[in-house]
């Protein structure tokens, strides 16, 4: 993946590139008065990580570990470092990160900016949760230090504020103790929603994760149906703290468009449904392979070929009979254009510091959607529809699409939030949804 | 010397590719020497190998153009670590060719640093390796000193010297038992080349850290980073003069 591109590559942006190296270093001098933005590793999927016409600061050489106390668990690296580097450093030593999200091929300071959430919400709430401490450097070349307790304004901006608030030099994130490298992991299949609710609501205690695949093409009665995983670090600590491997398979191409059609989506939802013949099924898994399936495959984004992708996540707060989620999956199902990954897991109490933070109690959905164009858009704007008079929001790391009027409606916090930007500070999402 | 080296010296220790090479070598085992000219970017450097390996790093700031503190240097170097298993040379700048063509100051200034200032520490550290008997010198240098071509004859002239230099010290070296490494990396995406678009070609100083490791422990002689340069240089050396002076790369 080029430097300047997001994971969708649904978008073309033209940067000045900056790229950071040094924690001391100040900013660009604005040049010609464009705009700046820090950029993690790109794996936002639409817009929020680009910045057309400005300057975009790429953070992944800033790396540097500043302190790592392996009695306590409290980490302190500078921005740019990735999670999967920060694995290979913290699991030997008996720790793990307290929120992960689908990839670990994410930075630091990204993790911060959209206050990522993972299997493990209903427990741990999301990343910001967990961020003890950082540095943000502003326009005015000022440099304040935000925890909790001071500077609290610009920390609660800061997490979730999609790099708007300024840069992020540095960060210090307390991180979770574990025995052994392992996830003991059940999979089990479930018919429909309610099941999927069901099952949700009764592991929530008992498992620190939880997770569902489903099955976007199933319809009516059906609809819902899909595999929930639910799984707890391993106990044993005569196990090894053992690191994930480096990825071992890069998608090569661009994949031609019709792999994609109809047919061989449901062909792999069928699969992965039947893949597991009984109803429940345990095992003890690698956390890599638990929590970074896709990780294995470099650059997969490429299978949906050179028109990319984008991915619609929406969070809907619980109801009495969860008809709205019941209406979304329908016009998926109905509409065919449902997606490779589908993703469904419920959201729970745990509240973020984070103003512009994403997760709300309730069910969040996840899936790609190959781009088709204007069929794509009109798709969404039904379903945006629906999320907005539903009190749902969209979630602006995956998103490409949403209006300015949805994102008002989506984030009311958006007030409060405005006066902690930085001025210099802009991005080509954030320009879309002010327009 | 068994493998992995311990005890390593650094010059440019805040280099990209340094970096990169000293996390390679780096474990709970290793002891550094580092030298760098900017006290931030060297605590910087030195703390992140502390903390991520727990292993000792010594620091010593200087600008290693001044040569001669060279001498000094490399004196303290050895009483902290004893002996060198590996010492690497990689302070270096870029001069935009375009801006000192006609400013010969500018010229030999870029000359002191690539070229004077490492061949002195290396003569400085010759006979400290001659006298152990054992260990690895590796120098950077480039694909760029393989020919001298119009957009980078200042800096390519500095780096044909460079690896003049290293290979001859190799033949002097061999009878001690000190292997000496000539790396020439192809284009790495540093601070040193960020004005430079990127192209295809363009590799991380991650790989080339990789391949030093496997060229150390193979004890190499010269190390093209990534491989496939050593075969677009095997064609750049073998364009005729005639056409080549007429290329404009
Ligand atoms: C396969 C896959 C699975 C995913 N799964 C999940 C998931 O389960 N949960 C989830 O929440 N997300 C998930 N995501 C989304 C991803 O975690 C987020 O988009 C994340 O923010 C990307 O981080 P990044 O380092 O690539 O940052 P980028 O995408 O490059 O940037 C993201 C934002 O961070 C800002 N930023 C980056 N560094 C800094 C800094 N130093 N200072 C200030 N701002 C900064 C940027 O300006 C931008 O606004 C997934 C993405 C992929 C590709
Ligand atoms: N990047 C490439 O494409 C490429 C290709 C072939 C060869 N090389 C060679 O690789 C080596 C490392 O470069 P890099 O790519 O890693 O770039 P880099 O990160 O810019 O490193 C260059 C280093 O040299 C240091 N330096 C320059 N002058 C110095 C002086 N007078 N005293 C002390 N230190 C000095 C710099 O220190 P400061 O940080 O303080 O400025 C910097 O740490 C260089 O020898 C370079 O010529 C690079």
């Amino acid at each position: 993946m080029a430097i300047g591109e997001s994971w969708g590559r649904t978008f073309s942006a033209i940067h000045t590139l900056r790229p950071r190296h040094w924690v001391h270093q100040s900013l660009p001098q604005n040049i010609k008065g464009e705009p700046l933005l820090a950029y993690g590793l790109g794996k936002s999927y639409g817009d929020s990580c680009l910045n057309d016409g400005g300057v975009l600061m790429p953070m992944q050489e800033m790396e540097h570990v500043i302190s790592f106390n392996r009695e306590n668990g409290i980490l302190r690296c500078e921005a740019g470092i990735t999670l999967e580097t920060i694995l290979q450093l913290c699991v030997p030593a008996g720790w793990f990160l307290p929120v992960v999200p689908g990839t670990k091929f994410i930075t630091l300071g990204g993790a911060i900016a959209n206050d990522i959430h993972g299997k493990n919400h209903h427990g741990a709430g999301t990343f910001g949760c967990h961020v003890l401490a950082f540095e943000l450097l502003r326009s005015d070349n000022s440099r304040t230090l935000c925890t909790p307790d001071s500077n609290e304004g610009l920390f609660n901006a800061t997490i979730g504020g999609l790099g708007l608030t300024g840069l992020i030099t540095w960060a210090e994130i307390k991180l979770k103790k574990i025995s052994n490298a392992c996830i003991e992991m059940e999979s089990i299949k479930v018919r429909d929603l309610d099941e999927f609710l069901d099952v949700s609501a009764n592991s929530d205690k008992d498992f620190e994760y939880t997770v569902s695949w489903l099955d976007s093409l199933a319809k009516g009665r059906n609809s819902g149906k899909g595999v929930f995983l639910r799984g707890n670090h391993g106990t044993d600590s005569n196990q090894e703290l053992k690191v994930h491997s480096s990825p071992k398979l890069t998608w090569p191409i661009d994949a031609p468009n019709f792999l994609l059609n109809g047919l061989s989506i449901k062909a792999f939802n069928f699969l992965y449904y039947n893949k597991q013949f009984s109803r429940k099924k345990r095992s003890i898994v690698h956390y890599d392979s638990f929590f970074f399936p896709l990780d294995s495959v470099h650059n997969w984004n490429r299978v949906y070929g050179k028109r990319g992708f984008f991915q619609y996540q929406f969070v809907l707060p619980f109801m009495e009979g969860h008809m709205a989620v019941r209406d979304i999956l329908n016009i998926i199902s109905e509409s065919g254009q449902g997606s490779f990954l589908a993703v469904i897991k419920t959201f729970g109490e745990i509240k973020s510091p984070g103003i512009l933070s994403f997760p709300q109690p309730g069910v969040t959905v996840a899936l790609d959607f190959p781009n088709c164009g204007r069929k794509t858009r009109e798709l969404f704007d039904r379903m945006d529809e629906i999320i907005i008079s539903n009190q749902g929001r969209l979630y602006p790391a995956k998103d490409a699409c949403m209006s300015a009027d949805a994102f008002k409606s989506f984030y009311p916090e958006l007030e409060q939030f405005r006066p902690y930007m930085d001025p210099a500070f802009s991005s080509s999402f954030w320009r879309r949804v002010n327009n | 010397m068994s493998f992995p080296p311990k005890r390593i010296l650094i010059l440019g220790a805040t280099s990209a590719i340094a970096q990169a090479i000293a996390r390679k070598f780096a474990s709970s085992e290793t002891q550094f020497f580092l030298i760098g000219r900017d006290i931030q970017k060297l605590d910087a450097v030195a703390t992140d190998l502390q903390e991520r390996f727990r292993c000792m790093v010594h620091t010593y700031q200087m600008d290693l153009a001044d040569n001669s503190r060279h001498q000094e240097v490399i004196e303290t170097a050895k009483k902290k670590l004893g002996n060198f298993d590996l010492a690497l040379i990689a302070h270096g700048v870029l001069p935009e060719q375009d801006e000192i063509k006609n400013d010969a100051d500018a010229v030999l200034n870029s000359l002191n640093v690539n070229f004077n200032s490492a061949v002195s520490l290396l003569t400085h550290m010759s006979d400290i390796f001659e006298q152990q008997k054992t260990g690895s010198i590796a120098v950077i240098s480039s694909v760029a000193g393989d020919r001298g071509r119009k957009m980078l004859y200042v800096y390519g002239a500095a780096k044909a010297g460079l690896s003049s230099f290293a290979d001859g010290l190799r033949g002097r070296m061999i009878e001690h038992g000190v292997h000496v490494l000539n790396i020439k990396p192809g284009v790495i995406a540093t601070p040193m080349t960020e004005h430079l678009k990127k192209g295809v070609l363009t590799s991380t100083p991650e790989r080339v850290a990789t391949d030093v490791y496997k060229a150390i422990r193979k004890k190499q002689d010269i190390l093209y980073t990534p491989g496939r340069w050593w075969a677009i240089m095997f064609i750049v050396r073998h364009i005729p003069e005639r056409i080549f002076k007429k290329l404009s790369f």
